[in-house]
């Protein structure tokens, strides 16, 4: 066991370290940021000299150098364009993103396990076939098209809803945060519903598929025997064994909910750390694109290793193969 | 699919088929190739050809055991709204109104009109309003759909062509080399495909061509893994043992008996995956990583009139994105059908 997790950890860092390379390399490719940096008509001792205070005078292979060196000790580099530095820029705009990815899991679970479950005990009707393609349109519509569409019905045709910012924030252990004030709520709500119903329909079609199964099982006919109301046998007995999947797959979704936040956040004008990632793109920021991308795959490749190092613990059969490679 | 021993039979219908499906096959390509360089047969033609040859080439496929496919109305509809998709986008230049991006043709006083109302000269009707550069939004759709449609097709080929050989490559060679390409693959699938595309495109910058190379990237890791799960399955069936007995060279068992037999499963996945690059694509047009201004995809058109969007004037996004809604809508429609068809143990 301890073997496997060494070489799992051992895995987890060269996989970081090859990040650093591509990411590195790749966006130091791209364009000049003294550009945006000085004025167009800068002499060109003053645009020598730009260059001479950020590093970019110095070969490529001593910025990578430079860029480790101080990326072992956390620092990813200054922002160009706000001037911080990069690494505290996104975490101080993480908070926002986080919240908004655990609102959209809550909301994907309330969606997608109750219309699964329905789903599952109507299979072969006409309600559990509806369900299934509505979960096809939940797949296929473009994250940023349902954003679009809730903010002109909810936001510009009824005005229920504000359509973008973030609103009132109340400081939580350090952090600003809306969820836990009404107007901030009010905010979040169609960001977050938009973020879910991708994950609301996977969770619909998990949903369904352990329904189907769950029914067939001995503890539904001894439940029904007993004269306990359908309602009761699907919503206590078969939905604590469809439970155990549904929350491992979501666990592992979290990150893709982050990742997918980018597009979200975007529509929403919501200050997040994707919105951070799309303006840094347009402004050619790179210490924060890098930044952005370093945490991004370690917020990654932490969860992959968590998820692994369970796996193990829990099924004997993976840590035989993983030995085996 | 041993082609050598099997004696040519004039009645057997099947052979009509798979001539008819290997020269619209052909038809397709060099019509395409024809397109995109501007040379060779005139544009028309050329694209009445590709139609042509689509339409062929997927009713080969719908024939024999695809032949379930067409059970039940929802198959017709999306078969039939995704053909008219296709045609659409296929002949843009001859059925829209307008040319968006001809200067000439557009005037700045058309700017912002909603749908139904005319141009400034009276000389044509705005059915679904004009943009605020006074693009016609109808034509802006149809070249829109052909841009989306080119190029997730384009990507999503090429990712599977290359998906296909890495897959075959990897569990034909077995051991080591087996061991780094699958480490490769399942390292990269690890991220969603939206991060890497995102990262690619930090790191190219906006273009057709860059968009693609990076929807094949994202892509070819999938097709990788999904081939060499059934290469490996295949490899150990008879049939390649009869092949080995048979003193076929290496290249001969892998092209011509194996790899026919890894298709089949993957043509449900490209019909899928052919949406998700759409809404991939649009998704990176909108947040101003993908298509050049110059070409605008649907998700670029949704993006540019979004901005318009809270002001009440809603027809610059909603309709390209009606038009994107329905192109994903019906391929995912088909590609389900596709996997029921296929997997009668999912058809329930």
């Amino acid at each position: 066991m301890l073997v496997f997790l060494l070489r799992r950890l051992a895995q987890s860092v060269f996989v970081l370290i090859a990040m650093m390379v591509v990411v590195f390399f790749g966006v130091y490719m791209i364009g000049n940021p003294v550009d945006i940096l000085i004025s167009p008509d800068a002499t060109p001792a003053e645009i020598e000299e730009t260059m001479a205070r950020f590093g970019f005078d110095q070969p490529v292979y001593i910025q990578f150098l430079k860029f480790v060196g101080n990326a072992l000790q956390g620092d990813l580099g200054r922002s160009f364009v706000h001037g911080e530095p990069a690494v505290q820029l996104i975490l101080s705009y993480m908070p926002a993103t986080l919240e908004l990815a655990l609102l959209g899991l809550v909301f994907s679970v309330a969606i997608g396990v109750p219309l699964g479950v329905y789903a599952g005990y109507k299979a072969d009707r006409w309600q559990g076939r509806a369900i299934m393609t509505g979960s096809i349109f939940g797949f296929s519509l473009p994250n940023f098209w349902v954003g679009m569409l809730l903010i002109l019905i909810f936001a510009v045709e009824l005005r229920w809803l504000p359509s973008t910012g973030r609103g009132e924030t109340v400081a939580f252990l350090g952090m600003r945060l809306s969820i836990f004030s009404s107007d901030g709520l009010q905010y979040m709500l169609l960001p977050a519903l938009t973020l879910a119903l991708y994950k609301a329909s996977l969770v619909t079609r998990l949903a369904r598929a352990g329904t189907q199964e769950a029914l067939m099982q001995d503890y539904v006919k001894f439940a029904r025997a007993k004269g306990l109301s359908e309602t009761r046998i699907l919503f206590v007995h078969v939905l604590k064994n469809i439970m155990i999947p549904i929350i491992t797959v979501l666990g592992l979704e979290l990150g893709s909910m982050i990742a997918f936040a980018v597009v979200t956040e975007t529509v929403f004008a919501w200050p997040g750390m994707g919105k951070l990632l799309i303006d840094s793109i347009t402004t050619l920021d790179r210490p924060v694109i890098v930044a952005y991308l370093m945490l991004t795959v370690l917020i990654f490749i932490i969860i992959n290793f968590a998820v692994d190092v369970i796996y193990t613990l829990l099924d004997p059969r993976v840590r035989v193969r993983g030995e085996g490679v | 699919m041993s082609a050598d021993i099997q004696i040519p039979d004039e009645n057997d219908p099947g052979r009509l088929w798979r001539l008819a499906s290997r020269l619209s096959a052909i038809a397709v390509l060099a019509a395409l190739l024809m397109l995109l360089s501007g040379t060779g047969l005139p544009p028309l033609m050329a694209r009445f050809i590709l139609l042509i040859g689509l339409i062929i080439l997927a009713a080969v496929l719908l024939r024999g055991k695809y032949a379930k496919f067409f059970s039940g109305p929802a198959a017709y509809v999306a078969t039939a709204s995704l053909l008219v998709l296709v045609v659409l986008a296929i002949f843009a230049a001859e059925l829209s109104p307008q040319n968006p991006y001809d200067l000439r043709q557009l005037d700045i006083m058309d700017g912002r009109q909603p749908p139904g109302s005319t141009n400034f000269d009276k000389t044509m009707t705005f059915h679904l309003g004009t943009d605020e550069q006074g693009r016609d939004i109808l034509s802006g759709i149809l070249y829109g759909l052909r841009v989306s449609l080119s190029v997730s097709l384009v990507a999503t080929l090429m990712a599977m062509v290359i998906g296909v050989v890495v897959g075959i490559y990897a569990a034909w060679a077995g051991g080591r080399i087996e061991a780094i390409l699958m480490r490769i693959v399942d390292f990269q699938l690890s991220f969603p495909s939206i991060l890497v595309a995102l990262m690619l495109m930090a790191a190219f910058g906006r273009g057709l061509d860059k968009i693609v190379i990076a929807l094949i990237i994202v892509q070819w890791a999938y097709y990788a893994r999904t081939v060499r799960g059934t290469a490996l399955s295949e490899t150990r069936k008879e049939y390649i043992d009869a092949a080995r007995g048979l003193g076929l060279p290496a290249w001969r068992i892998v092209f011509g008996h194996l790899l026919p037999n890894c298709i089949p499963p993957l043509i449900v996945i490209s019909t899928v995956q052919v949406a998700n690059t759409i809404v991939l694509e649009s998704s990176l047009s909108f947040l101003g990583v993908g298509v050049p201004i110059t070409q605008p995809s649907l998700g670029l058109l949704i993006a540019n009139g979004y901005g318009y969007m809270l002001s009440g004037q809603y027809w610059m996004s909603m309709y390209p994105g009606i038009a994107l809604l329905a192109i994903v809508a019906a391929i995912n429609m088909v590609g389900d059908r596709l996997r029921d068809t296929l997997n009668p143990r999912l058809s329930r």
